[in-house]
């Protein structure tokens, strides 16, 4: 019987473990994930089963790990990228965007760009500017660049090994703050598709779409409200480029009503974008506006005031409020 | 501000030149095999073995980009090239640089380098296609050991090192040739591709034509030291070399790629030339330099010297210069005709190739995009 309980960190390490031992081609590159294994020790013991040559202690620069990331991949390689917080990813944008994005385009198709980002994103961790910042947006924005962001340890698991095993870059989004989040995750598992969403918690009053740490967060507001008596249905967007609305809008159509939540700012965020897929789609459903709970237009703030900027459950429920009301 | 002990000149003054960054044609620190007259001259590290048949094919390689130049720069005045980039002056530096590849190695260039396009074996008509805006480039990069145009200033630098790090660990012996210019060596990627290739000793050789202007900026601004310094300050070899020489070029180039290819980490070269022309067909160069710059330079023609040194030493006769000119004029035949016939790209392609596997969402926009241009079928 092979299934464990695991962490979303430990369910990472156990994923890249294995698409190392699929493919010899994937190569893992970053800052500190050799000897010390990662700030959040994903690639714990790696370097010691596969070498050096396979789990690279990169020079402390990010646009050089994804530009050398590049010239692996154009070689055969399937590289693995971590950037170690969020916030530093910055450096790296222009190789992510000017060319891991557009070399598969600009090539006519013939140079494959398997390359994986790993970023832990997403705040609530208490730390200090640049290591709590939701860059999905930008990414998503980005042709070329696909874009997942995992909730919890089973996806986690074999989400990883199907970005590496992917043809096309997949910014791959870990919640941080949930790395220490334990579930039980079946190895032997037919594992869900990667770019599709899911429904779940089902229900009949309210949708609420949620991605990476909210998800967790939506699924305590559907709790919440069933107290009140209101049925809430949770949908993990798990892909966030390509969007898989299919689910979404048969959902929105029975019940009217849909709310989005993430941590990145409410502006231009994903948000944005599937209020406006939905109302394109599901006009005449609609009882209410799509409406958006995510983090103010401001800079991430310091800690203490962290748990003000973020969605919470009051927040959450505060927007089903909103949309019932209508 | 207190004196600097080192570096306080910038870049090997010429006096009474006519700008400050003009270097003799050959000063001690630059290596030279043949002089702007012609002359073949010795040098302490590097010899060349060359055979007359190579000797005539060089000759013929800069007469035939050269031709290839002004053909584009003449078709992008008549309005069938969005833009071009001219190499006109630094057809020594990239057929000297091209042609010290062996098959099996990579180059990574940046967008001017039509000179080693032509020593690969890539067809002029896939790098006019670029310029005439029907795709980014038709060539295969993988079959011609040649990569893609790269026009994020020295983003290939980065490129070219992962590359190199790859044949590290395919065990190959294979050498990978990145292009950049003096611009390019202030860009972070640039430098920070120097310390990956350092670190991990990775057989890249980073080829730096040094042509004097990025765009409008002149190398003073940016930096204060001869670019082939810089090398040491990453730890490997740094040579400068006299880019209008194409047997310099190809001794130096050969050298340090084989060096690569044995294992012994990268070297930075700089190919001192000069841009004779315009950035490209958008730029004024009359705004930002003086013509007796551009006098000066054409005293250093690159074709000029190895045609002197070809009839001088009888190595190749008017019969042969003719042929080459012959030959020019039948590519430049060629370029045109196939330029201007170009077919034009189909308008649902932009939606091909964006991924490996066209996600539904966009399936669903290009379906939108075929349906929009479907309605209008028959008012046209």
């Amino acid at each position: 019987m092979s299934t464990e309980t695991l962490t979303i960190g430990k369910a990472l390490n156990l994923g890249l473990r294995r698409a190392m031992e699929d493919d010899a081609k994937v190569v893992l590159m970053g800052e500190d994930i050799g000897r010390l294994g990662g700030v959040f020790r994903i690639t714990d013991g790696l370097q010691k089963d596969f070498g050096e040559a396979r789990v690279v202690d990169t020079p402390l620069a990010e646009a050089g790990i994804l530009g050398t990331a590049v010239g692996l991949a154009m070689r055969g390689y399937r590289p693995v990228c971590e950037i170690q917080f969020d916030g530093f990813v910055f450096p790296a944008v222009n190789e992510i965007i000017t060319q891991v994005a557009k070399i598969h385009a600009r090539s006519q198709g013939r140079i494959p760009m398997p390359v994986v980002i790993r970023i832990p994103f997403g705040g609530g961790i208490g730390a200090v500017e640049h290591h709590s910042e939701s860059p999905e947006a930008y990414f998503a924005h980005t042709a070329g660049l696909r874009v997942v962001a995992v909730s919890n340890p089973a996806d986690a698991y074999w989400g990883i090994q199907q970005a590496i095993a992917h043809p096309d870059p997949v910014v791959f989004l870990e919640p941080k703050r949930r790395y220490w989040e334990k579930a039980e995750v079946d190895l032997d598992a037919t594992p869900d598709p990667l770019f599709a969403s899911r429904v779940v918690r089902g229900g009949d009053d309210v949708t609420v779409l949620a991605y990476g740490p909210m998800v967790k967060t939506a699924l305590q507001a559907a709790e919440a409200a069933q107290e009140e008596g209101r049925s809430l249905e949770v949908i993990d967007l798990r892909t966030v480029s390509p969007l898989d609305l299919d689910p979404v809008m048969e959902s929105v159509r029975r019940t009217g009503r849909c709310v989005v939540v993430h941590e990145a700012p409410t502006s231009l965020g994903l948000g944005a974008e599937i209020a406006a897929r939905i109302t394109e789609s599901c006009f005449h459903s609609l009882e209410a506006p799509v409406l958006r709970v995510g983090g103010y237009d401001t800079p991430y703030p310091p800690s203490k005031l962290e748990e003000e900027y973020l969605p919470d459950l009051d927040r959450v429920l505060d927007a089903v409020d909103r949309s019932m009301g209508f | 501000m207190t004196a600097l002990p080192e570096f306080t000149e910038v870049v090997d003054p010429v006096p009474g030149a006519a700008a400050p960054h003009l270097p003799p044609s050959c000063d001690s620190g630059t290596v030279q095999l043949l002089t702007p007259e012609g002359d073949r001259v010795e040098h302490p590290e590097y010899s060349l073995d060359i055979g007359d048949d190579e000797l005539r094919g060089l000759y013929r390689d800069l007469v035939l980009v050269r031709r290839w130049d002004a053909e584009a720069t003449a078709l992008q005045r008549q309005g069938e090239l969005g833009l071009w980039a001219s190499l006109l002056g630094q057809e020594a530096a990239q057929v000297g640089a091209g042609r010290a590849l062996q098959d099996g190695d990579m180059a990574f260039p940046t967008y001017r380098e039509h000179g080693v396009a032509w020593t690969r074996g890539v067809d002029p008509l896939h790098v006019m296609s670029l310029f005439r805006g029907v795709d980014n480039g038709g060539w295969d990069p993988a079959a011609r050991g040649f990569n893609l145009y790269t026009i994020v200033i020295g983003a290939q630098c980065l490129h070219a090192t992962g590359y190199a790090m790859g044949v590290q660990r395919d065990g190959a012996e294979q050498a990978v040739l990145a292009f950049l210019g003096d611009g390019a060596t202030s860009q972070g990627e640039v430098n920070e591709a120097m310390i990956f290739a350092a670190s991990f000793s990775a057989p890249v050789v980073f080829f730096c034509q040094n042509n004097q202007y990025a765009i409008s900026v002149p190398l003073e601004r940016q930096t204060r030291i001869p670019l082939y310094q810089r090398a040491a300050g990453f730890g490997f070899p740094g040579v400068r070399v006299d880019g209008n020489d194409v047997l310099a070029v190809l001794a130096v180039t050969r050298q340090a790629l084989q060096a690569a290819r044995e294992g012994q980490g990268p070297t930075f070269i700089e190919a001192f030339t000069y841009r004779m022309g315009a950035h490209t067909t958008s730029d004024d160069p009359t705004r930002y330099r003086l013509a007796s710059e551009l006098e000066e330079w054409k005293l250093r023609d690159p074709i000029a010297r190895l045609k002197a040194h070809l009839s001088r030493s009888g190595i190749a006769d008017a019969t042969f210069f003719e042929s080459v000119e012959a030959d020019a004029d039948e590519l430049a035949a060629r370029i045109r005709s196939g330029t201007v016939g170009m077919p034009e790209p189909e308008p649902s392609s932009m939606f091909e190739h964006v991924y490996a596997e066209k996600p539904a969402p966009l399936a669903a926009q290009q379906a939108e995009f075929d349906a929009y241009h479907a309605s209008f079928e028959g008012e046209r």
